[in-house]
């Protein structure tokens, strides 16, 4: 009896019993908390008698999306209006990107200015962006486009066929034909071609030592598969140019109130962060590695591109990846002014199907699935500007 | 752009080349950096017409354009701010549909709240009769806000709006989102390997959703996922999803700073005797924290912000009453740009606040270290 005790006690102090045992508590914790829930759940779910399963998917949707770049109709299925949805999400977030990069990377560098002026003016931008909500611009801008733009009858043509109105802004367009797609995939392939190309001069040159002039082979790399496609297919390239009639504008793009404010208030926001960190980045470049470059003679422009930038891309790579992460989560708040993104399409399903578990699961997923395809795609960038220790 | 001379006058921290009789003058040391090279006189230039432009535009707006006197229709023909808005909505906008004539007590509630995070911020306080003042503070506010105590009329939650709101959200928030995370953290740091995969997967699926997404859920999943006959406040299940999301954010800025101590400190705590929680505890969590406490601060300043999502699922904050009096019938489409310049300000006043204190506790942490 008492011999058990002691041997029970004992047991209490073994260290490798007692790791065991906390996860045998946590996982049973876990688990007995999950079949709580569910059990719950489906309580709940029969007794309000609300089907379960995805099969509401393929069922038709019947509700208009306002804008969307694939083609979509009200008799189109659930399963499409979400890709439709998932489509617009990707489409506003990978413009944003590109808008809040250019605009961070001015920004930052601005701040760094030995001119006291501009330098507090970029200060000015960043604080101003940094500390009011997201969400706040979102609205303004939304309200400013909708109530302070004349309307499409007194569209302002800010540029010769540029519009922009009440109803958003309308630029050129191209009338789009297979025959563009075919020349533009031509010139993706030159690209490629080039960038190998590229390398493989650079290693022979590491390799020699030989210099030669290669930029007309690598840029014959580039322009001949284009060049060639242009020839072969012969597309149309009539350009749909904006007319202001009596009352509408005819022909050309529109870019959507919702779109448009969506992408400002997004690449706004995130430019702000962004340029934080290209400061941060440069200045962790330590003075040396300037007066170095300079010793050797390279002018301040050759020095930024050639010796300081590579260096302060290592910093900057990590929280940039962290930055266009939430760029791509804050585009979800698009619902708020009716840009019709997946978390919009979702919600407008959940209530049509009263779905909620689904519909929640569905774009939860889609976006830890996106998140986490951007962030390998960063790490695998980051790991080849990362510095190599041998 | 002008980005080869961007980056040309990008290096700022190099110190500028000592020219012999540089202390000549000071007009010479001013102007210099300004006019120096022509591109410099340019960008110079270009900087003054453009605040110029915004201060013209702001003074003109702000003041001789401004209508002062009158009601909607006087806003409504001139261009200028709308100060009768401001003085028709402004109670409305801080405190929302919180009962008129009960707004003095929130008021003295902010107050006591704000009081107390500024004692928070006094490094010299950190002891633990601040534990004591939060208890006292959080007890004194609940009872103000919520009443039905010392005769004190009770006021439901679905009351609870305005500026207060977007506070107690925040700062209820961080407050038990704080403890949560660095149990988190610790999990995520542990040898333990179910324990470790359990605290992963909460952090990494938390941080990588949106926070709208984790609102849904709570105010449309929790509902089902409660027993029949039970249901959660509105405003509680909004509160438990911002807590569980701040301390997703709260267990990575922890998890740094657990990673910065050496690991001397775990050994030396070991070979004191001490078993893995007086170890935490007493040696490794206080170093670790005292890392943590910029990041940590700049989480509440962006979570802070964030709260304004809650508008998302219909709950009266801040900015969703500033929203509303705009929408009142007598003000629609005439006070478009005052209220959100009015919600811009106060978010700008506090969060600028809080980013400079951020800022002076990395240059104490850092003196403290060197």
């Amino acid at each position: 009896m008492r011999a058990d005790a002691m041997s029970g006690t004992r047991l209490l102090y073994n260290l490798r019993f007692r790791a065991i045992l906390y996860q045998v508590i946590a996982v049973a914790g876990i688990v007995l908390l999950g079949l709580y829930l569910f059990s719950n759940v489906s309580q709940k779910l029969a007794e309000q008698n609300i089907a379960t399963g995805f099969g509401y998917l393929s069922r038709e949707a019947g509700f208009v999306i306002s804008q969307t770049l694939i083609d979509y109709k009200p008799t189109d299925t659930y399963g499409r209006a979400i890709l439709a949805g998932i489509v617009n999400t990707v489409w506003v977030s990978a413009w944003s990107v590109v808008l809040a990069t250019i605009l961070g990377l001015v920004v930052g560098i601005a701040r760094l200015s030995r001119n006291p002026l501009l330098a507090f003016l970029a200060f000015l931008y960043v604080e101003a962006l940094r500390n009011v909500p997201l969400l706040l611009y979102l609205f303004l801008w939304y309200a400013l486009i909708v109530t302070s733009l004349p309307s499409v009858r007194e569209a302002w043509e800010i540029l010769p066929h540029v519009f922009l109105s009440n109803s958003g802004l309308t630029v050129p367009s191209l009338v789009w034909t297979s025959a563009h797609t075919t020349v533009l995939l031509a010139l993706v392939f030159g690209g490629i071609l080039g960038v190998i190309f590229h390398r493989r001069a650079t290693a022979e040159r590491i390799r020699t030592g030989n210099v030669r002039a290669l930029w007309p082979w690598i840029v014959l790399a580039v322009l001949l598969p284009p060049v060639l496609a242009l020839l072969l297919v012969q597309p149309d390239f009539a350009v749909d140019l904006p007319e202001k009639g009596r009352f509408r504008l005819t022909g050309g793009a529109q870019l959507r109130p919702e779109f448009t404010a969506l992408l400002v208030g997004l690449a706004l926001s995130a430019s702000a962060g962004i340029a934080e960190i290209v400061r941060s980045g440069i200045l962790s470049v330590r003075k040396g590695q300037w007066e170095a470059a300079r010793a050797l003679g390279l002018r301040d422009g050759l020095t930024m591109r050639l010796v300081v930038l590579p260096q302060a891309l290592r910093v900057i790579i990590p929280p940039l990846t962290s930055s266009y992460l939430s760029l791509f989560k804050n585009s979800s708040l698009a619902i708020a002014i009716g840009y019709p993104d997946l978390v919009m399409v979702s919600n407008t399903t959940m209530n049509q199907t009263g779905q909620a578990i689904e519909g929640i699961a569905i774009f939860m997923l889609v976006y830890l699935g996106l998140s986490i395809t951007i962030s390998v795609f960063m790490n695998w960038y980051n790991s080849r500007v990362a510095l190599k220790e041998r | 752009m002008t980005t080869a001379t961007d980056i040309a006058e990008a290096q700022v921290k190099m110190p500028l080349q000592r020219e012999p009789g540089v202390e000549r003058r000071l007009l010479h040391r001013t102007l210099k950096p300004l006019f120096g090279t022509p591109v410099n006189a340019v960008i110079t230039l270009a900087c003054l017409w453009i605040l110029w432009l915004g201060v013209k535009g702001a003074y003109g707006w702000l003041v001789t354009r401004a209508v002062t006197e009158g009601g909607a229709q006087a806003c409504k023909v001139g261009h200028g701010a709308c100060w009768p808005f401001y003085e028709a909505k402004l109670r409305f906008m801080i405190f929302g549909v919180y009962p008129y004539d009960e707004h003095w007590r929130v008021l003295l509630a902010m107050v006591l709240f704000l009081g107390a995070i500024a004692i928070t911020m006094i490094p010299r306080f950190w002891n633990r009769n601040l534990i004591a003042l939060w208890g006292v503070t959080i007890v004194a506010t609940a009872i103000l806000i919520g009443g039905g105590v010392l005769g004190l009329p009770y006021v439901p939650t679905t009351q609870w709006s305005g500026l207060p709101l977007s506070f107690l959200l925040s700062a209820v928030g961080l407050a038990l989102g704080f403890p949560l995370g660095v149990v988190l953290a610790l999990a995520r740091s542990s040898k333990l390997p179910a324990i470790r995969v359990i605290a992963i997967v909460f952090i990494e699926v938390i941080r990588g959703v949106p926070l709208i997404s984790i609102l849904f859920m709570a105010s449309v999943m929790l509902p089902l996922f409660m027993p029949s006959g039970i249901t959660v406040d509105k405003l509680l299940r909004a509160q438990i999803a911002i807590i569980i999301f701040a301390a997703a954010y709260i267990a990575e800025a922890v998890r740094g700073g657990l990673q910065a101590i050496p690991r001397g400190q775990h050994e030396a705590a070991s070979a004191m005797g001490l078993h893995y929680w007086q170890a935490m505890r007493l040696v490794v969590l206080p170093q670790a924290l005292k890392i943590a406490i910029p990041p940590l601060v700049n989480i509440s300043i962006g979570f802070f912000q964030d709260t304004t999502l809650v508008t998302i699922i219909g709950l009266l904050d801040f900015l969703s009453t500033v929203r509303t009096a705009m929408t009142d019938p007598n003000w629609v489409g005439i006070a478009v740009l005052e209220g959100y310049v009015f919600a811009a300000v106060v978010f700008l006043v506090f969060s600028y606040g809080m980013g400079a204190y951020s800022r002076f506790l990395e240059r104490r942490m850092r003196l403290g270290h060197d």
